[in-house]
């Protein structure tokens, strides 16, 4: 007890020399190095051909003729740009980019909806109500995504056509959310499942039934994984181009079939600066949802990991 | 007293696991029940089952004299408070505790009458508009329990309420919960491991073990007066020292012999099976083992001490006896010392005998 009080009163003696209080880090160390110098590369990799796609958009044809794709446009043009979207020939007609651009909306957005729609009561129902035969069914889902596309393609051709759809909008939008289901089923299951059981016993007892707690309880908690399923289906419908190709005609083909059309049509001069300017057209729509939801996005993958 | 919630010939299985066996239970009009039994022995599954989440695999359910088996949860008249709370987390406070009755479709003015008397009730009134995620967890816990008191239920239902709560505030809601108790006067129905909260809130306490309700009665019954081994180890802390030996027949009365230990059990009430001899293990309570009070006792013996453990206003005190470990409660003030030898005494009519075999008491 007296020593105690004897160290006391004297404190600055307490601090000896040598190391004190955070560790120093500098700068320039060979970690830091390493991971700012491996991370620059990367990007390099993936920005350069963006970048490439970019300025040759932006040339006239006789600077791209030079043969400087890294040079930047020494005089900017965005012709390349009105005419990928507006007069580029496409096979038969010639109305650029943009009737794919409607015609891929008319197939994204109630594809995704749809899906969505149904993979979410899907899940819930999987999760929650343990229906007889519940898990015999979820492993059919599991088992659907795993087989390959190609193995139903002509079935589903035989389908459609037997029922009045083949080669119309509506028979695409069919055939990407019965697609898309499995993973999103798979998706809003295991997000269902893992908020607490207890809350739903919890809606039980306070008389809420199947949808009530559907609607009053999960779907208000649960926008994050509603936005990850979005986000997937968008840009997986959206840069489809086999179903696009197979399952509807010409006039009615999605954007990324028609860019194929314009960046593969034989003849005449190859427009390279129209064809940059066609696949950056074409790529715009997922680069947006991507940044506009990038937060979202990353919440939703790791909401499994957060407490309710 | 009417009976308020009976289960008839309950059992459960989930395909072929066991979990429930054809359990019969009555609970009183305003009784309160606790369902007390280490974890996985059935007694939260029981409650499901009296809910209606978990539905039976036979038997029947009654609450108020009406066989609801069948019924859904909200038909049955009850309030359930759950471990997690389970508050909707996108909701306020307010609407919470209106929800059931929103979705009864009640009229409005009515519901807000209710949730103003619920949260008058439980000191809630000040966070109606908060939600769950601004509150703390004895917050919370109220505000659950709450959401049971709106719903103008019959049997209220705790699936070990108060496990996610620190010690102290643990303390705090049991005595809460045990007015409210009182106040109300319902029905109750409280599922917990914590021996503490079942011997102070139970009218009566079910021990179960394996889905088998091992003993049903009253909290300071089941304490003195185990019906087995299992119940006489579970409840008590410290535990109940148990003496592995042989009773033998001795001079007027058998006597419990362990090792070089003979203990006259003269005074000890045998069961209806009447007096037994052969392999037996006596259980007697640390405090009812006195230390250095004379010698009063029909049985002493001199002890060393062991190990002492202060725990702040008593003192438990290891000595070894017949060969085997026992410990003892003494007041802090006269606590021995480790090497010291005491004398130890008690009376075999506080003791339990079991059966050596089977653990039932004799």
């Amino acid at each position: 007890m007296h020593d105690r009080v004897a160290l006391s009163a004297i404190p600055a003696a307490r601090i000896e020399a040598g190391p004190q209080g955070p560790k120093p880090r500098h700068a320039f160390s060979r970690r830091n190095i390493f991971i700012y110098g491996t991370l620059i590369v990367v990007s390099l990799y993936y920005l350069l051909p963006l970048y490439v796609m970019v300025v040759t958009s932006l040339k006239g044809m006789p600077e791209i003729r030079l043969g400087n794709i890294f040079a930047p446009p020494m005089e900017i043009t965005f012709e390349p740009w009105a005419k990928a979207w507006a007069t580029a020939c496409t096979g038969l007609n010639c109305d650029g980019l943009s009737r794919g651009f409607w015609n891929s909306v008319r197939i994204t957005v109630p594809s995704v909806i749809i899906s969505i729609v149904i993979a979410s009561v899907n899940g819930y129902a999987l999760a929650n109500w343990r229906f007889k035969g519940a898990d015999v069914f979820f492993t059919i889902l599991i088992v659907g995504a795993f087989i390959p596309y190609q193995v139903m393609i002509y079935p589903i051709v035989i389908v459609l056509r037997e029922i009045g759809l083949y080669g119309s909008l509506s028979g695409l939008v069919i055939v990407h959310s019965i697609f898309g289901m499995p993973i999103l089923t798979l998706l809003f299951r295991n997000y269902f499942a893992s908020m607490p059981e207890e809350l739903f016993k919890a809606a039980r007892v306070d008389g809420a039934g199947f949808w009530g707690i559907y609607f009053r309880i999960m779907l208000p908690m649960s926008l994050p994984i509603f936005v990850v399923a979005i986000i997937l289906q968008i840009t997986g419908i959206w840069n489809d181009f086999l179903f696009g190709v197979i399952y509807t005609r010409p006039e009615s083909y999605p954007m990324t079939v028609q860019l194929n059309n314009i960046v593969n049509s034989m003849q005449g001069v190859k427009e390279y600066n129209v064809n940059m300017a066609a696949t950056i057209l074409t790529g715009l729509v997922p680069l947006f949802v991507y940044f506009v939801s990038g937060k979202l996005f990353v919440r939703g993958i790791a909401a499994g990991a957060v407490k309710g | 007293m009417n009976t308020s919630v009976s289960v008839k010939d309950l059992s459960l299985a989930f395909g072929t696991v066991s979990v429930l066996q054809d359990m019969n239970l009555d609970i009183g009009d305003g009784e309160f029940l606790v369902l007390l039994g280490p974890s996985g022995c059935g007694k939260s599954t029981l409650l499901n089952c009296i809910a209606g989440l978990i539905d039976v695999s036979s038997g029947q359910i009654f609450i108020n004299g009406r066989n609801v088996t069948w019924e859904e949860p909200k038909d049955r008249g009850i309030g359930m408070v759950f471990q997690s709370y389970a508050l909707y987390p996108q909701m306020t406070v307010e609407k919470n505790l209106s929800f059931g009755l929103r979705v009864a479709g009640m009229p409005k003015p009515q519901i807000a009458e209710r949730v103003t008397r619920a949260s008058e009730i439980l000191q809630i009134g000040a966070l109606l508009q908060r939600k769950p995620a601004a509150l703390s967890g004895g917050q919370r816990q109220r505000v659950a329990i709450g959401r049971a008191l709106v719903r103008d239920a019959e049997v209220f239902l705790f699936d070990e309420p108060l496990s996610n709560l620190d010690a102290k505030l643990r303390s705090e809601l049991r005595v809460e919960i045990k007015r409210l108790h009182q106040k109300l006067g319902n029905t109750m129905i409280y599922v917990t491991h914590d021996q503490i909260e079942a011997m102070t809130l139970a009218d009566r306490i079910a021990v179960m073990k394996g889905g088998v309700i091992q003993q049903l009665d009253a909290p300071q019954q089941i304490y003195n007066r185990p019906v087995n081994r299992f119940v006489a180890g579970f409840l008590g802390s410290p535990g109940m020292n148990f003496l592995e030996g042989q009773v033998e027949a001795g001079g007027d009365a058998p006597d419990f012999v362990a090792r070089n230990v003979r203990i006259p059990l003269k005074g000890y009430g045998f069961g209806i099976k009447g007096a037994y001899t052969g392999p037996a293990t006596l259980g007697i309570r640390p405090e009812h083992i006195g230390v250095n009070t004379g010698s009063g006792w029909p049985f002493s013996a001199a002890v060393e001490v062991e190990v002492v453990e202060p725990m702040g206003s008593d003192t438990l005190v290891w000595a070894r006896l017949g060969g085997q470990n026992i410990t003892m409660l003494v007041s802090s003030e006269r606590s021995p010392r480790v090497g010291e030898m005491v004398t130890i005494g008690f009376d075999p009519m506080r003791a339990s005998l079991f059966d050596g075999a089977n653990g039932d008491r004799l």
